[in-house]
């Protein structure tokens, strides 16, 4: 079955199709753009580029597998509006992945791992994931500091992701270098029982872990002295 | 005529979230979702907030379009949305979601001056729109004076607001009075009730030293202020604001400059039809004011109706339709969300 896997929560704007079957997950084209300002503008050219580099037409694909972050909102939203926009029009099922699950999983061997991406506002998105790569503790966000004490407390020997690599010194811990974002193929792969089981299409829901910026209005303020 | 190219445009650029479906100049659907109640109480609109629930909103409302149009996306002929201006986050999940339609569906898509699409949507009322004509566009986030010699290819700005859109007067003003927002619908009710003519509030750059570098421009700050200083100097008497004639009088002064402006303009450029779009033209007071002024002139005013006036998906399916029938190229797939998209791009 080939399936379309997108993922806007970092500054990696990914795209990538993969054939998933009943043994695993096979690559079959992969387009990936690092900037953080340009998620709406690289996306859809990217999945278009994807189809095309596998010979395919969007009537193809069996399902879409999204990543749900958490991101940087805005950027995040162009994944998760693409996927969901281009489900409703192929009447095919889409599924979402958190997408740390994407950086811990396969940096998992054996010892608990901490995967982190970049929050902003000198914070980080992260999760604890144990041995085997399952998630433990997550997904949150919080300081630097905060994040490296909790992934102490649950065992973890070293830390992976672009937010690890960027705060490496707070975090204190040996740094795996990849992956850096989350890796398509393995955002299928957490997807693939769902997949292959024709599970129902769920409902995109972003991993805000944040709420809006705004204040309540307050009473007017006077213009006279 | 069905022949005529089918158009879907979708609308994010704010808090409405909107899918139109014209074929020609005839309207099919016109799906709305509204955050607006979300936003009421910060007194005015959240962009993080208008964002998440375009996310929410956009595949409802595009199937609610579809069936009301009694179509499929793959018989649409092309799609067009809003790339700007606007909020920045709200018009990328739009731009995003266009996309994602058109690649899926295999469409052209067009990215579209929110701007223009309020000009065009009259045509989905009365008809192919008489060039050049001077729009009018007032809203809580543009007030705007265009000259439209070509709507496919070029509008030129006359003038701007240069400080409050006309729409966030009403809000502010509204506020003052412990009205609603938005404010616009309040004012208009309680100002049938009132003396428009009670409180001489001020018309901003209507006097002769500021028409001469601001002649098409207009400023509501020091309308809004004149109006807290009244509403204010009654209360600390211990005196009942007289809420009708406060809003009466308000609103007035708005019409008053924004309708002779635009006919001013109309006049001095010899152009015999004004189109008035935004929000604000849904106002009853904008709408008579604008229609019997300009009677005595022999200038033909077009208001669409309140529901086209305010954002919606259908003017930007107008703008799309009108730009395919002028055998406009279609945008690129990688057309950006431009927040400040300029007046004169009609389509990116
Ligand atoms: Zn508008």
């Amino acid at each position: 079955m080939l399936v379309l896997v997108v993922d806007s929560s970092t500054p990696a704007v990914t795209a990538a199709l993969v054939e998933v079957s009943a043994d695993g997950v096979a690559s079959r084209a992969h387009r990936c753009t690092v900037d953080a300002r340009a998620h709406g503008e690289l996306l859809a050219p990217q999945v278009d580029a994807v189809l095309a580099d596998a010979d395919a037409r969007p009537r193809d694909l069996a399902a879409i597998v999204a990543g749900l972050g958490p991101g940087p909102f805005t950027g995040l939203r162009v994944g998760l509006v693409t996927a969901a926009t281009m489900g409703q029009v192929l009447n095919i099922p889409t599924y979402g992945v958190c997408s740390l699950d994407a950086i811990g999983y396969p940096a998992a061997s054996g010892a608990p791992v901490l995967a982190a991406s970049d929050a902003r506002r000198k914070e980080l998105y992260w999760a604890v994931y144990d041995g085997a790569g399952q998630r433990i503790v997550g997904p949150e966000v919080s300081a630097p500091a905060v994040a490296a004490a909790r992934a102490r407390e649950l065992g973890a020997t070293i830390a992976v992701g672009d937010g690890a690599h960027r705060y490496a010194e707070v975090l204190d811990l040996p740094v795996r270098v990849e992956p850096r974002y989350p890796d398509a193929t393995v955002l299928a792969l957490l997807a693939a029982e769902r997949i292959r089981s024709g599970a129902s299409s769920e409902r995109l829901t972003p991993l805000y872990l944040r709420r809006p910026d705004a204040v309540a209005a307050t009473g007017h303020k006077p213009v006279l002295p | 005529m069905a022949d005529e190219p089918l158009i879907l445009g979708i609308e994010t650029s704010c808090d409405e979230t909107g899918v139109g479906i014209v074929r020609g100049h005839t309207l099919l659907a016109d799906a709305l979702a509204s955050s607006v109640e979300e936003h009421a109480r910060f007194g005015g609109v959240v962009p993080e907030v208008a964002s998440r629930a375009h996310l929410e909103a956009i595949v409802p409302t595009m199937d609610r379009a579809l069936t009301e149009a009694g179509v499929t996306l793959a018989d649409i002929d092309a799609i067009a949305v809003t790339s700007g201006p606007g909020l920045a986050g709200a018009l990328l999940v739009g731009v995003a979601a266009a996309k994602g339609y058109a690649v899926a569906a295999e469409k052209p898509i067009y990215g579209v001056n929110h701007l223009a699409a309020h000009v065009a949507v009259d045509t989905l009322e009365h008809g192919p729109l008489p060039e050049p004509a001077i729009a009018l566009l007032v809203s809580g986030g543009h007030s705007s004076l265009l000259l439209v010699d070509d709507l496919a290819r070029g509008v030129t700005p006359l003038g701007a607001t240069i400080d409050d859109a006309a729409g966030e007067a009403f809000d502010k003003v509204a506020r003052l009075l412990g009205l609603p927002f938005p404010g616009g619908p309040p004012i208009d009710r309680e100002a049938r009730a009132g003396d428009a003519a009670s409180i001489a509030f001020p018309r901003g750059l209507t006097a002769a030293k500021d028409l001469a570098a601001h002649r098409y421009d207009f400023s509501f700050s020091g309308l809004k202020t004149a109006v807290a200083r009244w509403v204010e100097a009654r209360q600390r008497a211990g005196e009942a604001v007289p809420v009708a004639d406060v809003a009466a009088s308000f609103q007035e002064a708005v019409c008053d400059v924004l309708t002779s402006k635009a006919l001013a303009a109309c006049r001095a450029q010899g152009i015999e039809t004004l189109v008035i779009g935004g929000g604000v033209a849904a106002n009853s007071r904008l709408r008579a004011m604008a229609e019997q002024r300009a009677e005595k002139y022999g200038i033909q005013v077009r208001v669409p109706r309140p529901k086209l006036c305010t954002d919606n998906g259908a003017m930007v399916a107008a703008l799309g339709s009108h730009l395919v029938a002028a055998g406009v190229a279609p945008s690129r797939l990688d057309l950006p969300a431009d927040s400040a998209l300029p007046l004169t791009t009609v389509s990116v």
